[in-house]
C-alpha cells in the first residue's frame, strides 16, 4: 500500500510498505477514506518529538471502511464506516475504566521508553512517534486498527460526509476536552492562544458550553478570521500588533480571562524578536526541548483563581516556568492527551444535530500522494492553510 | 559451583540438569549477567517487582495458579506442565538449545499468595513467591514478585549471559506488563515497532512503525 512515512526532519515521502496484518483477536483493518495532518505532527515533522525512526508512518486523524475484523472484534463488520479515536485504549484496565482513554495503561508496548521521559507512560497513539507505542499511521491506504472493539464509532448516518466526521478523531474532541477543563460558568472570559484547529475547536466549544466572550490570540489573520466566522470567537487578538496582556486586562476591566487554553504548544511562537530567539536557541541546543511563550502568557494573564487548560501539545521541559504566579494566585492548571473515546458519541451528536459543521476548519483537500507538499503548505502557513485533508 | 550449591534450600536429591524453579526461568538468566559481572563470589540474587492489575486477586490468583499459562507472557519460557498437584516441570529457552527443570509448590493460599522453590539439585537453585493484595479503593490487586536464585559460574552461565544481555529486573518488569495485558485485555498489545509485545531490548531497537511484510 502506499503510505505517508517520516524520513527525517522536515521530509515525509509517500511510499510502498506492506499492507498491515490482522496482529491479535482484538484488531480491525481499516481502508481509508479521509485522513488530516495534524498541528502535532507537525511537531514529528519539525523533529522536535524524540524516539522517531526513519520510515514510521505518520498520522492519527482517519477514518474509513473496515476490511477486515479479528476473531474479537464483535461490534464491527466489514463494510462498517468508522471513525478511529487517535489514542489506542484497551478499555478494561482502571484508567479506561475511568473513562481516561488517553491514559490506557496496556496500549502502550514501548511504556518502558515512555517512562524514562515522563515518569509513567501516557496511551499508544497511532503514528506518533515510539514513545507512544510504535504503531502506523493513518496517512495511508489501510491502517491496522488495535483493540477495535473500544475505539472506532460506526457511523449510522450516511448523510454525513467525511468532511464533518473526519475532525471526531482528534481536533475537535481536543479542543472539546480544553474547553470542559476550564469548567465554564456564564459570564467567563475565555482567551485562546492559537487559532489553528484545536484553538478554533476549543473557541467553538466553549460557545457551546455557554461563554460569555470568547477570545482568540494569533498572529494570521485568515485564522483569526476563521475563529470569529467559523468558531464563533466574540474577539480577536494579533499578538503582533497588540500587547496581548494589556488587551486582556482591558477587554476584562483588569480581572484578566477567567479560563485561559493553550492551544499553542510546544513550538509557540513570540512577537518580540529577542525573547523568541532566546527560547528558539534554547531549544536549537536542546537545552529546553518546548517553547514556552504561550503558555507563559496564558497563567500569568488568566485571572487569579481561574483555570489555564493545555491542550496544546507539549513534549520534554521548558524554561522560565512562571510557578510563582501559577502558586501565589491560585492557579489551576490543566493538560491531558485526549481521552477521545469518552467524547465521541457526544460529539457525533453535535455534528448529526447541527450544532456544529466541523468542516469550517478545512482549507485544503490534497491527494495522499500529496502528503508531502501538503505538510510544507500547513508548516509555513502557506495560501491560507488552516486544514490539510488526504484522500488516499 | 556445581551441584549442592545450595543458595537456596537444602537438597536431599540431586537432579543437576533439571531443577530449576520457575521464576528463574525467566530471571536467572539475565541475572546471570549481572551477578557474574558483578559478585563472582556471593551468586545470590534478590528480585523484586510489583503491578496493579484491574481484575481481583481471585481473578489474579486464578491466572497465575494456572502456571501453564505463564508462556504467554513470559518471554523466555517455552512451556509448564504439572507432573502432580505440586509438582511442574518447566522448559526454557537457553543458549544450546532448551534446558528443563521441576519446581514444587510450597505455598498455596488462594487468592492471596503462591511461592514456590526448585527441587533440589537444580542448576540455579530459586525460589519465589506471588503475594497479591486488594489495592486500596477499587484500584485492582497489588501483585508483588519476589524472586531469589543462585548464579551458576563456568561455561553455562557466561552462555546465558551471551544470550541475554538485558537487565534482570527490566526483564520481570517486562513480564509483569504483559501479564497485565493478558489478564486484563486478553492479549500481549504489539505494534509495528514492538511486535512482540513490551520488552526492553526491542526498545532500545525498534522496528519503524510500518507493517511487518
Amino acid at each position: 500500500m502506499r503510505a505517508t512515512c517520516w524520513m527525517g526532519r522536515n521530509t515525509v515521502e509517500v511510499l510502498d510498505v506492506p499492507d498491515p496484518q490482522i496482529l491479535n483477536d482484538r484488531d480491525a483493518i481499516v481502508k481509508v477514506s479521509s485522513t488530516a495532518i495534524c498541528g502535532s505532527d507537525l511537531h514529528l515533522y519539525d523533529g522536535y518529538v524524540p524516539e522517531m525512526k526513519r520510515g514510521d508512518i505518520v498520522g492519527h486523524e482517519f477514518m474509513g471502511e473496515v476490511v477486515e475484523t479479528g476473531p474479537g472484534v464483535g461490534n464491527l463488520a466489514v463494510g462498517d464506516r468508522v471513525v478511529v479515536p487517535f489514542p489506542i485504549a484497551c478499555g478494561s484496565c482502571w484508567q479506561c475504566d475511568h473513562q481516561m482513554f488517553s491514559l490506557c495503561e496496556n496500549s502502550n508496548p514501548n511504556a518502558g521508553l515512555a517512562e524514562k521521559m515522563w515518569g509513567h507512560a501516557p496511551a499508544g497513539i497511532f503514528g506518533y512517534s515510539h514513545l507512544t507505542g510504535g504503531y502506523a499511521g493513518g496517512q495511508a491506504e489501510y491502517v491496522r486498527v488495535p483493540f477495535a472493539d473500544v475505539g472506532p464509532l460506526k457511523v449510522d448516518d450516511d448523510s454525513l460526509t467525511d468532511e464533518q466526521l473526519l475532525f471526531l478523531t482528534d481536533v475537535f474532541p481536543t479542543g472539546w476536552m480544553g474547553a470542559e477543563a476550564c469548567e465554564i460558568e456564564p459570564g467567563d472570559t475565555v482567551a485562546v492562544w492559537g487559532a489553528g484547529p484545536v484553538g478554533q475547536f476549543a473557541a467553538a466549544s466553549a460557545r457551546l458550553m455557554g461563554a460569555e466572550r470568547i477570545v482568540v490570540i494569533d498572529r494570521f489573520d485568515y485564522r483569526l478570521q476563521t475563529a470569529l466566522d467559523g468558531a464563533g470567537a466574540t474577539d480577536v487578538l494579533d499578538y503582533e500588533k497588540v500587547d496581548v496582556r494589556s488587551e486582556l486586562l482591558e477587554m476584562t476591566a483588569g480581572r484578566g480571562p477567567d479560563k485561559c487554553i493553550d492551544a499553542v504548544g510546544l513550538e509557540a511562537h513570540h512577537g518580540s524578536a529577542p525573547i523568541y530567539a532566546y527560547d528558539r536557541a534554547k531549544q536549537a541546543t536542546r537545552s529546553v526541548t518546548d517553547r514556552g511563550f504561550a503558555l507563559r502568557q496564558a497563567i500569568t494573564s488568566c485571572r487569579s483563581g481561574g483555570i489555564v487548560s493545555v491542550p496544546g501539545v507539549y513534549g520534554g521541559f521548558m524554561d522560565k516556568f512562571p510557578i510563582g504566579s501559577w502558586m501565589n494566585r491560585s492557579i489551576t492548571l490543566k493538560g491531558g492527551q485526549t481521552h477521545v473515546h469518552r467524547y465521541l458519541r457526544t460529539l457525533y451528536d453535535v455534528v448529526q444535530s447541527g450544532r456544529l459543521d466541523p468542516s469550517f476548519i478545512i482549507t485544503h483537500t490534497l491527494s495522499l500522494e500529496d502528503a508531502p507538499k501538503g505538510y510544507e503548505m500547513f508548516k509555513n502557513k502557506a495560501d491560507d492553510c488552516l486544514k490539510v485533508v488526504l484522500k488516499p | 559451583m556445581g551441584n549442592g550449591e545450595g543458595m537456596t534450600g537444602a537438597p536431599d536429591r540431586i537432579d543437576s540438569d533439571r531443577a530449576l524453579g520457575w521464576a528463574v526461568l525467566v530471571l536467572v538468566p539475565l541475572g546471570l549477567l549481572v551477578a557474574l559481572r558483578r559478585r563472582r563470589r556471593r551468586p545470590t540474587t534478590e528480585l523484586t517487582a510489583a503491578v496493579t492489575v484491574n481484575k481481583t486477586p481471585q481473578e489474579v490468583y486464578d491466572f497465575w495458579r494456572g502456571l501453564e499459562r505463564l508462556p504467554r507472557f513470559m518471554q523466555h519460557l517455552e512451556s509448564v506442565e504439572w507432573l502432580d498437584e505440586r509438582t511442574t516441570r518447566w522448559r526454557a529457552k537457553a543458549p544450546m538449545g532448551t534446558v528443563g527443570w521441576d519446581a514444587e509448590l510450597v505455598d498455596d493460599v488462594r487468592g492471596e499468595r503462591i511461592a514456590w522453590r526448585s527441587l533440589p539439585g537444580a542448576t540455579v537453585p530459586n525460589e519465589g513467591s506471588v503475594d497479591l493484595r486488594p489495592a486500596p479503593g477499587g484500584r485492582g490487586t497489588e501483585v508483588r514478585v519476589h524472586l531469589t536464585y543462585s548464579v551458576p559460574g563456568g561455561r553455562v552461565g557466561r552462555g546465558f549471559a551471551r544470550l541475554l544481555g538485558e537487565e534482570p529486573h527490566q526483564q520481570v518488569e517486562d513480564d509483569l506488563r504483559r501479564f497485565k495485558q493478558v489478564l486484563e485485555t486478553g492479549e500481549v498489545v504489539r505494534s509495528d515497532g514492538s511486535p512482540e509485545g513490551h520488552r526492553a531490548s526491542r526498545q532500545l531497537l525498534q522496528r519503524p512503525a510500518q507493517p511487518v511484510g
